[in-house]
């Protein structure tokens, strides 16, 4: 898929050319920058011409499948926080969050299922539930931010630690598990397949394509991105600054919401254990993608690419035995810096 | 855990009131420090410390039993310290985060008269504990081995899913090759780490399913990764795979067992009650004036349909 034109693209691809060698030096500028944006393209067309190298099961469509479906939960909560960074902000809590979310949510369908009678109503609750808490908590976190004054790496980071926290103390620091009559109504939302291609890979086609009409073509987007570029400006604009930042951060908790919604049937359980790490994975994909991390600057396609990256590394490993287990990691972490080395420049 | 450290609060407070009445027949003040409940094997462990705490101040009245979890070893160094100066303990049982960064701090706590039980994780200066209660890591691999051995007659395709690197799990995996040496008709796939972790589990199983067409056995070597592993093979709707054998006796698969399930037809003890031995151990040894074993091993036991009964605790969070 090729990178969608961003704004300064498209106005320098309408400028006349006064000069032939100036048009060359800026078709020479457009080349590199297009270089740059395929930076993740070209490291995963790599990767996956390594695994299919190295074992040719890589290369079915299962486990293209099942690579995709597992990169669903955090790549729907990549496309959220490439919102909230584009803006220049960040949030660290979407791992514990959803953790807290898929508790509650297990309760509430747990709670719910004898009383609204059949287990497809108790699920329908469920999804609700999850979409509000994700909505509420994005809320709060853009209250806190925006209206509070407070860094949002320090919002975050306390409601990080607040989240899982209450899912361990309502699970008694073991599992919450969904009841088996729901595990079986739910199982499809994660199990299930149209047209041969797993529910979940559909959902995050969905939530990437939104969020790639939402950031690149409409008023919304531009307005994130103009306050990730510069505030001051932004504000002296007329941009609602607030109100948009506040957005990022709802939205964002609905992506998690999304992903929750995706996860609780695939386990039919939250545990402590439960989207440990998912904040760091999340962005790295979307800085891996060539989003900055400084902000101003949005890539979604690029965010799904990342995230595609960051789980194809691991299914690699899992499919190999060439390197030592212990390993794992730094293979990850090479390419991510390799891929970041490739899409450079851009600051 | 707001609850926890209120109820703590109270009970400590409550037994301050009422400790002037009893000192003189007691003088037990145990400190009790674990890990925090952050996967299900430490919240069996918190269980199990709450519960024996009310139990050993019920049996013996006037002794007083504070327990306090921690998130980290720099955490747990400060509380032990905390506990001797200012909760005055005379005993403690500690379950360290690591191994390493908890020997100082343990040390100096002993070198002032404190007595100290040691359990799961032994300290790298073995002064530095008065005795050591421990599970049975070799063991742990050992009897999995035997029993899937036996389940396989010799012969199949077995891959296994590892635990966080550390001690632990390259003891319970060696345990587990070395028995295995003796039946070269049974091969190991591969092993991968799946962190204790339903999660990556699910994961290494579903690439192992992609990658192997006959898998006859999975030790997944733990029961939080067992549940991610049989989900995987589910989803593959393979076939293939007869057996698969967790550990640690969590409630839900010692429920498996002891309901005659067909793929899970046993599990291998670790169980996050061996804080609960310890404590009662200690307690009794310091009460009593015995002495206590400088070291106790409780053995990691095979539960089948046979014996799963007595290993099943519903009330537990694990």
């Amino acid at each position: 898929m090729p990178p969608a034109l961003t704004d300064s693209m498209q106005t320098a691809a309408r400028l006349p050319d006064p000069t032939a060698p100036a048009a060359a030096r800026q078709a020479a500028r457009q080349l590199r920058v297009r270089l740059r944006d395929a930076g993740p393209v070209i490291g995963l067309v790599l990767l996956c011409i390594a695994g299919g190298l190295l074992n040719p099961d890589f290369a079915t469509w299962d486990n293209a499948m099942n690579v995709l479906t597992r990169t669903a939960f955090i790549g729907i909560i990549a496309v959220g926080m490439c919102f909230v960074i584009t803006s220049g902000g960040i949030d660290l809590s979407v791992g514990s969050m959803a953790a807290l979310i898929a508790g509650s949510v297990i309760m509430v369908m747990n709670w719910v299922a004898p009383l609204a009678g059949s287990p497809g109503a108790a699920v329908l609750v469920g999804m609700a539930v999850a979409l509000t808490l994700g909505a509420a908590f994005g809320l709060v976190h853009g209250l806190l931010i925006t209206k509070g004054r407070i860094e949002p790496f320090i919002v975050t980071l306390g409601t990080l630690g607040i989240f899982r926290a209450y899912l361990t103390y309502f699970s008694n620091g073991g599992a919450l598990t969904l009841d088996n009559t729901l595990a079986d109504a739910y199982g499809p939302v994660y199990y299930g397949a149209w047209l041969g291609v797993p529910i979940p890979i559909w959902v995050f086609a969905a939530v990437a394509l939104a969020g790639m009409l939402l950031l690149n073509r409409t008023s919304y987007g531009r307005y994130v991105q103009a306050i990730g570029s510069n505030e001051q400006v932004a504000r002296y604009a007329a941009v609602a600054v607030n109100r948009i930042k506040i957005w990022t951060y709802v939205l964002l908790g609905i992506c998690v919401g999304v992903a929750t919604l995706l996860y609780v049937p695939r386990l039919g359980s939250a545990s402590p254990s439960t989207g440990l790490l998912w904040e760091l994975e999340a962005i790295a994909a979307v800085i891996v993608g060539g989003t900055a991390l400084k902000g101003g600057n949005g890539r979604i396609v690029g965010t799904v690419i990342g995230a595609v990256l960051l789980s194809v590394i691991g299914n690699i490993l899992n499919l190999t035995s060439i390197i030592s287990v212990y390993l794992n990691a730094a293979v990850q972490g090479f390419v991510i810096i390799v891929v970041a080395f490739l899409q450079r420049g851009r600051r | 855990m707001n609850r926890r450290i209120f109820s703590s609060i109270a009970l400590v407070a409550c037994a301050l009131a009422s400790a002037p009445t009893f000192a003189a027949d007691n003088k037990l003040v145990m400190g009790v420090s674990v890990p925090a409940a952050t996967h299900g094997w430490t919240g069996g462990v918190v269980y199990w410390a709450n519960r024996t705490k009310a139990e050993l101040e019920k049996q013996y009245p006037g002794a007083k039993v504070i327990v306090k979890t921690a998130g980290s070893a720099t955490e747990q160094a400060n509380q032990v310290q905390d506990l001797q100066t200012v909760n005055k303990i005379d005993t403690l049982v500690i379950l360290p985060f690591e191994s390493a960064p908890l020997t100082k701090p343990v040390a100096q706590v002993k070198n002032k008269g404190v007595f100290v039980t040691v359990v799961d994780r032994g300290l790298t200066d073995t002064n530095a504990q008065s005795a050591y209660v421990a599970g049975d890591n070799p063991g742990f691999g050992k009897v999995a081995a035997e029993y899937m051995a036996k389940r396989l007659g010799g012969a199949g395709n077995l891959v296994i899913l590892r635990g966080i690197p550390t001690v632990i799990d390259n003891q319970r995996v060696d345990a587990f090759n070395e028995v295995l040496k003796a039946h070269p008709n049974i091969k190991v796939l591969d092993a991968k780490h799946g962190n204790w972790n339903r999660d990556d589990a699910f994961k290494v199983m579903q690439d192992y399913l992609t990658r192997f067409k006959q898998i006859d056995a999975v030790w997944a070597s733990d029961d939080d990764m067992a549940v991610g592993v049989q989900k995987a093979i589910a989803q593959a709707k393979r076939s293939d795979v007869k057996l698969v054998v967790g550990g640690a006796g969590s409630k839900d698969y010692i429920k498996k067992v002891m309901d005659g399930d067909p793929i899970v037809s046993a599990d291998v003890t670790y169980a996050p009650s061996m804080i609960a031995d310890a404590m009662k151990a200690t307690a009794e040894a310091r009460i009593k004036g015995s002495e206590m074993p400088a070291t106790t091993i409780i053995p990691s036991v095979l539960v089948t349909k046979e014996n799963a009964s007595k290993y099943y605790f519903p009330d537990s969070p694990f």
